[in-house]
């Protein structure tokens, strides 16, 4: 895969419905090579539907592209060899294997089929490299399952690695996590941007303010406001979607958990 | 959150010390209890039951490990890839049935024909598509690789139409019921319910003869041990590991980069194609295969097998297999009707209660003792 040249996400006038419910009504979105853009909006707001049209998950019209290669009309295991890569919002990991498993089998998709009749023998570089990087190295035998909830978020970035996913769209990557553990995956999503681009849905406003270099609000399936984290906040539009009526700048919006 | 405190990622890239890790244990198992339980097994089946059991009991025993070959490919397709195949006796049957064919028209002699043919089917010469049977070179690697094409085009829809679970086994059990129909309805080309019996020899030997009965069941022991060691590999390889991950969460197997479909259609046929070898061996360890033997009922009877051994292991649906093959017989001697009822109630009772199989047992006992050991220690 290259890494001279990490990939802007391009996403023009996307639209996706559900028997006639529009989610997504003409969202367009720029992301540069190297953001980390967080994707914030109240709930159904389409923020999860977006990111299910990238990835193929759900059909899509318009157009996405991923560097110069068009996504949407690909099958999902297609888009994923792109290097375009997701989590949800639940932890999908392979509970039943150990944790140097589950990184393995992120790491098989470029492998040919003679590697995967064979057993793995030692741990691959690429995946001791993913271990060291997102803190799991002494961990890399126990069974995924056993794992604290965040290290299972941590995981589920580390296979995006492995997978050399150069496209990252994270689904709530921090819910549900203690303070130390936000900072610790703000610290990893800086990391990994510097030859990736991240996509983050997040309702975690103070986690927000301080690792998103962009945001963008979408709201009743279409783009409300975009630019920096201040820009936003400031928007008055923003303000009366979050809260009902225009306040201070800098508050925490309430009421956005489901 | 709660009292953990995890190793936060080391962002910045400073090397955390891996102690921990011990290097060089891929999924934590060692291949020398394998190679002493392989070797167990072996001597077993080479030394002791030849030598411990009468004719009778050995021919049944063979029948019993043909039966075990189709669990050991139900366990990778079930156990591993979740796939519930209620109808492997196609594949058998498939397998089966090649081979009758081809010791048919070997027993008839060159340019003769079958005799049943003859008895119903008013026919003067041999069909076609018996034809090309008549040679070995054509109708033994027919055995296994007629099963695994069908379960190759039947899986390449299925799975790429995403049909699982529940669908999947009813669409499998569906084929089997398809297939029985199909040799029921065609009984001049293919013996109809009686299928295709009295097979006299097996490749130029009597099968009348108890010795060369003897040989066809040391093949099959020896087939039985080569396809638990092709299961153990498959299961130990990197492909093991995804075909669990593709059981556990096919979705996440996809954002992966892979076609789960592919994974699975694997598992597929490899179980089907030993199916089909153990369908093509039970046919001179019995000299009969009939549409009774390869059609629902069958089907279902492979699957309990696997289920009370014990479907994600290795050895597991290899003993259960035997296990309920062999209580069918005794049961069947000393209380002839029971069997049926005896079987269903094992099946409910492993299924509510013990939904690991018999091989959980073990699990459960060696944890107990662990368990008992450290507060003896402590």
């Amino acid at each position: 895969m290259n890494d001279d040249r990490p990939d802007g996400l391009s996403v023009r006038d996307v639209r996706v419905s559900f028997d006639g419910f529009t989610a997504v009504d003409g969202v367009s979105l720029e992301v540069p090579a190297g953001d980390i853009r967080f994707l914030i909006g109240p709930n159904g707001a389409g923020k999860t539907t977006v990111v299910d049209a990238i990835t193929g998950l759900v059909r899509a019209t318009g157009s996405v592209c991923f560097g110069d290669q068009e996504l949407l009309g690909r099958p999902v295991h297609r888009i994923s060899r792109l290097g375009v890569g997701r989590t949800f919002q639940t932890s999908t990991i392979f509970e039943e294997l150990s944790v140097l498993q589950n990184l393995d089998i992120a790491a098989g998709a470029r492998r040919g089929w003679a590697s995967l009749a064979r057993r793995r023998r030692g741990i691959p570089d690429d995946v001791a490299a993913a271990l060291e990087t997102i803190g799991l190295t002494g961990r890399a035998d126990q069974l995924a399952g056993t794992l604290a909830h965040g290290q299972k978020q941590w995981l589920e970035i580390g296979m995006l690695l492995v997978q050399d996913a150069r496209l990252l769209l994270l689904d709530e990557p921090v819910a549900g996590m203690s303070h130390e553990e936000r900072d610790a995956t703000g610290a990893l999503l800086e990391t990994v941007s510097r030859d990736r681009t991240v996509v983050v849905i997040e309702h975690d406003m103070d986690f927000l303010r301080r690792f998103a270099r962009s945001v963008t609000v979408l709201h009743a399936g279409r783009v409300l406001s975009e630019g920096t984290v201040a820009q936003v906040q400031a928007d008055p539009r923003v303000q009366e979607v979050y809260l009902g009526h225009p306040v201070e700048t800098g508050s925490v919006p309430s009421g956005l958990e489901a | 959150m709660t009292a953990v405190t995890p190793a936060p990622p080391s962002a910045a890239g400073a090397p955390a010390p891996t102690d921990a890790a011990p290097p060089n244990r891929p999924g934590g198992r060692s291949r020398l209890p394998a190679a002493a339980g392989f070797a167990c097994g072996a001597a077993l089946l080479f030394a002791v039951a030849p030598l411990a059991l009468s004719d009778f009991r050995l021919a049944l025993l063979a029948k019993y490990l043909c039966v075990a070959m189709v669990a050991v490919g139900i366990g990778i397709a079930w156990g591993r890839g979740g796939l519930l195949t209620l109808g492997q006796g196609v594949f058998f049957g498939l397998g089966g049935y090649a081979m009758a064919m081809h010791l048919k028209l070997a027993d008839a002699g060159p340019g003769g024909m079958p005799d049943f043919m003859q008895l119903y089917g008013q026919l003067d010469e041999l069909p076609v598509w018996w034809r090309p049977f008549a040679s070995p070179w054509f109708a033994l690697p027919a055995t296994v690789l007629l099963p695994m094409a069908v379960a190759f085009g039947l899986g390449s829809l299925v799975f790429r139409r995403r049909v699982r679970g529940a669908y999947f086994a009813i669409l499998s059990q569906a084929l089997a019921a398809a297939m029985v129909i199909l040799l029921i309805g065609q009984q001049g080309t293919t013996g109809g319910t009686n299928g295709l019996t009295d097979i006299q020899g097996f490749f130029g030997y009597d099968l009348d003869d108890p010795v060369n009965q003897r040989m066809v069941y040391f093949i099959i022991a020896g087939v039985l041990l080569a396809l638990l060691a092709l299961a153990r590999q498959l299961v130990h390889s990197r492909y093991g590991e995804l075909l669990v991950a593709v059981r556990d969460s096919e979705e996440r197997v996809r954002f992966l980069g892979y076609d789960p479909a592919s994974v699975k259609l694997v598992a597929y046929v490899v179980a089907a194609g030993m199916a089909g070898l153990a369908g093509a061996l039970f046919v001179p360890a019995v000299g009969i295969i009939s549409p009774a033997l390869i059609g629902i009922v069958p089907s279902i009877e492979f699957v309990i097998g696997v289920a009370v051994g014990g479907r994600a292991t290795l050895l597991g649906p290899v003993l259960g297999a035997v296990a309920v093959a062999w209580a069918r017989t005794a049961l069947s001697e000393r209380f002839p009707g029971t069997w049926t009822y005896l079987q269903g109630l094992l099946f409910v009772v492993v299924v509510a209660f013990l939904p690991g199989g018999l091989a959980s047992l073990w699990a459960l006992a060696r944890r107990r003792g662990a368990e008992r050991a450290e507060v003896s220690t402590s």
